[in-house]
């Protein structure tokens, strides 16, 4: 087993804005199962975050427990990490986001780390519009645990673990989310970096909770024939509601693309997410149009992926909350405790 | 683009680079792995069946093989192939054993070899064992032409010389030395022999002829003459002043030649500018380091001649255009011309060949520049009877090209006399697939990559170099820097070799890749593809491993082969074995069997 990545890059790796290459974003080397989907997505997101500029230490990596909450081992090496407790990643996040708004935060997780032992504190960090990127690997089974089925597992799915159909419905996280009132909702696959490199991309640039269920398929428990998470399964049922092409702010927009056919989502950093409809009467930045599309897709048997839904005028939880500007945790005592005449006025208000 | 066919040997072999540069095909990763492993014997017989002068080659080989090395392509510098060769000559033990042992059952053929360079030595290697009757000429007392004549002992020592040279010679040739041979009709024709090698050579060097070359007489000499009468210790000294003209290795050779026995004050000057020198960097660098400025730009005018000897030469200035075409121009720059004292001038601006000795009426045809008309492939001359190799064949070259031209005439002799068509009936190179891998993730081959930058070869302290010509400046590696040297290699030849029918696209291969070598993406021409790739693949020389359509996505797997590291993680990642490392064993088929 080789544990050391070799030292050598392409001698031509062309370099981002702040002057990085793609090495410089990369993690250890991964002692995932080979061939596991959770190792592309990490690939993923170490190109969007190379393709984005992002300066390693203004993000911070956090996770829960499962071999998809390893992965941050694997990606990133030179930005700040927290492997936390099995299913407690958002509010981690949360903490952390609410001491430092500077950082952008990355929030990965497994299906079982999402949808069962972590359910509630999920659905809450939805609800408070928590700025961050959530991620979650689902690949219907708990990996590290030797693959019984998660929450997710379609009803009538077969694992190699569990040998029989799934007796229960699958939790469908991104009707979830919707429903708990995310502002940004993606669905997307392992095996199609096309897709899920501008999503992650478009997830930075949201103000607000950026939730992407990315279907992983498990190497070792759940590839085989009767799995709904598998490789071919996927690929044979993948329905597509846009191609995608992210552009960031400074960028021209280049591309041509057909009337009607098309959409142009301006996020809120003033990027551009082109959106190359497959699906027509479909409208992502339409709540209901959304949830419509995934309830079709749903009941068709498809697994609708791509941006589903944003919400283009998103708050997330700082402007809810009103806090300053400056990160909490850089505030001094004199900002934090402004003496006894400013209290007297704070007091006077309450009178 | 249609999908690489592995089967062609060629495709694999072309990933070897250095195996792909080398004109003898040498396997060298496979020779530096049994040098990593210690296995010196094992290594230097590979060398010896593939160009049959390793302690030579390891010192003075022109390494084709280097600047063609991967290494090189993902940092500084290419593995110290040469230098790693030596250390298999320095340290192999005793490898007689190994090899052919006479007396060889007759098989009733004879054969005359000209000259007794390398060329020759060759052919007399790979036809001796089978038997054949063979006749040695040389005009020199022992055999090993230029290698002997004119590669100075302080860059090859005598011993390693006599040595390789005697492992051919006792294969039962008989030799004919201090025989010059005169008449291609009389001495050789009419001897009835079956076929005739020609390594004569390019034995002539070229004279410069400007005014006061005459009456500067014996203080000019030409380079090649210059080298051998060193060699054979018919000069033992020369002035303190010595100008060197020309900036090939010859100038190199004559110019240190010339610091050993009695030049205090040598200069190289070259007519053209520096980077458009011949000679190899190494051995500019060596040169430099023995304290020997090179004057470039300075075309010599004439010889000046005070009280009827030698004083010196004048040189004009110069500088070089180019034309688009890269053609160069040397133009005047109009400063005033230079005088540069010498006691001695040594001239070393080419050699040239010489076959006035083969008659005109023998169905040898000659063409161009008085050379001989042959078949690039199998060097069969007019006369089928007559074959030529080595620098009697297309010019001056190099060792290694000699030998890769012997094994080829001998294969072609050997064809010849057995009735068969040279060209039709060559025999195709010799291929082997092997596969590596031993467990799920254990390799047979060490697979990491080592970081170590280039190490340096040791020499000889200067001040005891320059008082003896004999003294070997360059002291080879030691077991330990040859084992970090050899731990460089890449080991090209063990190939990532593509499954499409087991692979699930998983991407597992592409995300792993350190040089970003794999792509799946749709398929394309070439050009097209290669502006679709996980980086860019802009040298065209290297192939695009192309597969078939993928069943799930009709997608292609496009690997550019450039940069691979060789370090079998794709294989390691795959989850189906759709990749796999097997070693590629390519060897140029010779005409008798050695190993
Ligand atoms: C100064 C110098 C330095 C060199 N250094 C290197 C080096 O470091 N590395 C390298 O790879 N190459 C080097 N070379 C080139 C190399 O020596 C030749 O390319 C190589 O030796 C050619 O081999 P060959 O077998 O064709 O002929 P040669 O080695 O030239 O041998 C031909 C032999 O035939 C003899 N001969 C010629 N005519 C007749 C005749 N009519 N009858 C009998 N005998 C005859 C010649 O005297 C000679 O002995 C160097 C060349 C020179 C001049
Ligand atoms: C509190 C707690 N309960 C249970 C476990 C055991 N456990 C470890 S990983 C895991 C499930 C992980 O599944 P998932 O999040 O889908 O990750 P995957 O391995 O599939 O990527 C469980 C139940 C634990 N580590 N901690
Ligand atoms: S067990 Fe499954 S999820 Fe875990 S690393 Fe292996 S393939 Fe990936
Ligand atoms: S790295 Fe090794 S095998 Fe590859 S070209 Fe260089 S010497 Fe040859
Ligand atoms: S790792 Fe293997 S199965 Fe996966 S894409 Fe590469 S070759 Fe195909
Ligand atoms: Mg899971």
């Amino acid at each position: 087993m080789t544990y050391i990545k070799p030292i050598f890059r392409h001698p031509l790796l062309p370099k981002n804005k702040v002057g990085f290459t793609k090495k410089d974003y990369e993690g250890a080397i991964s002692t995932l199962c080979a061939g596991c989907g959770h190792d592309s997505i990490s690939a993923a997101i170490i190109q969007a975050c190379f393709e984005m500029s992002v300066e390693p230490h203004k993000l911070a990596k956090i996770s829960g427990i499962g071999c998809s909450s390893k992965t941050p081992t694997y990606f990133l090496g030179n930005s700040h990490g927290f492997n936390s407790v099995h299913g407690r990643m958002p509010s981690v996040t949360t903490g952390a986001n609410m001491a430092n708004r500077d950082l952008i935060y990355l929030g990965v997780s497994g299906d079982g780390d999402t949808a069962s032992i972590g359910m509630g504190q999920f659905v809450h960090a939805v609800r408070r519009n928590v700025n961050m990127v959530y991620i979650v690997m689902n690949n219907g089974c708990y990996g590290l645990t030797k693959g019984q089925d998660s929450a997710t597992a379609d009803f009538g799915s077969i694992s190699k673990a569990s040998k029989t159909p799934s007796p229960f419905q699958g939790i469908d996280l991104v009707g979830l989310a919707m429903e708990m009132g995310a502002t940004f909702v993606a669905r997307s696959f392992s095996g199609d970096k096309s897709q899920l490199v501008p999503l992650i991309k478009a997830g930075m640039s949201h103000p607000g909770f950026a939730f992407i269920d990315c279907i992983s398929p498990c190497v070792t428990f759940n590839n085989n024939k009767g799995s709904t998470k598998s490789y071919s399964y996927v690929r044979a049922h993948n329905e597509a509601t846009s191609l995608l092409d992210f552009v960031p702010e400074e960028k021209e927009i280049t591309m041509e693309y057909e009337e009607g056919a098309s959409k142009e989502v301006v996020l809120h950093d003033g990027s551009v997410l082109l959106l190359k409809k497959l699906a027509p009467e479909w409208d992502p930045s339409d709540r209901l149009s959304a949830f419509s599309k995934v309830q079709e897709a749903k009941a068709s048997g498809e697994i609708l992926t791509g941006l589903l839904y944003i919400d283009l005028e998103s708050k997330e939880l700082h402007d809810l909350f009103g806090t300053t500007d400056t990160p909490l945790n850089t505030l001094r005592e004199k900002e934090l405790c402004p003496g006894s005449e400013a209290l007297e006025v704070i007091n006077a208000g309450r009178r | 683009m249609r999908p690489t066919n592995i089967q062609e040997p060629e495709y694999f072999h072309k990933v070897v680079d250095c195996q792909h540069a080398c004109p003898a095909h040498t396997p060298v990763p496979e020779y530096i792995r049994l040098i990593a492993a210690e296995r010196y014997a094992e290594a230097y017989m590979i060398n010896w069946e593939s160009n049959v002068f390793p302690g030579i080659l390891g010192r003075t080989c022109d390494r084709p093989c280097e600047p063609a090395c991967r290494r090189g392509r993902v940092e500084e510098k290419p593995v110290a192939i040469c230098r790693l060769k030596r250390v298999a000559a320095d340290n192999k033990g005793d490898v007689k054993q190994y090899m052919p042992k006479g007396p060889f059952k007759p098989n009733g053929k004879k054969i005359a070899l000209i000259g007794g360079g390398p060329a020759s030595l060759t052919v007399a290697r790979d036809l001796a064992p089978l038997g054949y009757e063979i006749h040695l000429y040389d005009e020199w007392y022992k055999g090993g032409g230029m290698m002997r004549t004119q590669i100075p002992s302080f860059r090859l020592p005598e011993e390693v010389l006599d040595e390789e040279v005697g492992y051919v010679i006792g294969l039962g040739i008989h030799t004919h030395f201090k025989h010059r041979v005169e008449s291609m009709k009389e001495e050789i024709l009419a001897k009835g022999y079956d076929a005739v090698f020609v390594g004569t050579g390019a034995p002539k060097g070229r004279d410069l002829k400007l005014p006061g070359r005459e009456e500067a007489g014996k203080n000019v000499h030409i380079g090649v003459e210059f080298l051998a009468n060193v060699a054979f210790e018919h000069i033992h000294k020369i002035g303190k002043k010595v100008i060197v003209l020309g900036g090939g290795n010859t100038a190199m050779d004559c110019c240190r030649t010339s610091r050993r026995i009695g030049g205090e004050d040598v200069k190289v000057i070259v007519r053209s500018p520096f980077k458009d020198m011949k000679a190899s960097p190494w051995e500019i660098e060596d040169a430099q380091a023995e304290d020997i400025p090179i004057l470039n730009n300075m075309p010599p005018k004439e010889y000046v001649i005070k009280d009827g000897k030698l004083a010196g030469m004048i040189f004009g200035k110069v500088r070089a255009e180019y034309d688009e075409n890269g053609k160069r121009k040397l133009i005047p720059t109009g400063e005033p011309d230079e005088f540069v004292e010498a006691d001695d001038v040594i001239i070393a601006i080419g050699q040239d060949n010489y076959f006035p000795w083969i008659e005109r009426d023998l169905g040898i045809e000659f063409g161009k520049w008085d050379m001989p008309v042959l078949h690039k492939t199998t060097y069969q001359s007019t006369n089928p009877k007559v074959f030529f190799g080595g620098d009697a064949a297309f010019g001056p070259a190099n060792i290694i090209t000699a030998a890769a031209h012997g094994h080829q005439a001998a294969v072609s002799i050997h064809l010849f006399l057995q009735g068969k068509d040279v060209l039709a009936d060559r025999p195709a190179p010799k291929t082997n697939l092997l596969r590596q891998k031993m467990g799920i993730h254990e390799w047979m081959y060490d697979n990491d990559v080592a970081p170590d930058k280039r190490y340096k070869v040791a020499h000889t302290d200067k001040r005891k170099a320059l008082k003896n010509r004999k003294v070997e400046v360059e002291l080879g590696f030691t077991t330990e820097e040859a084992f970090k040297e050899a731990e460089r290699c890449l080991n090209c030849d063990v190939q990532t070799v593509f499954n499409t029918s087991r692979c699930i696209e998983c991407d597992a291969c592409v995300d792993i890749c350190p040089t970003s070598c794999i792509t799946f993406t749709t398929n394309g021409d070439e050009a097209d593809l290669r502006t679709r790739l996980s980086a860019p693949a802009l040298n065209t020389s290297q192939d695009l491993y192309v597969s078939d359509l993928l069943p799930a996505t009709k997608r292609v797997m496009v690997k550019d082969e450039d940069v691979c590291l060789h370090c079998g993680l794709c294989a390691e990642r795959c989850p189906t074995a759709a990749w796999d490392m097997q070693k590629y064993l390519y060897s140029v088929t010779k005409a008798g069997a050695v190993l």
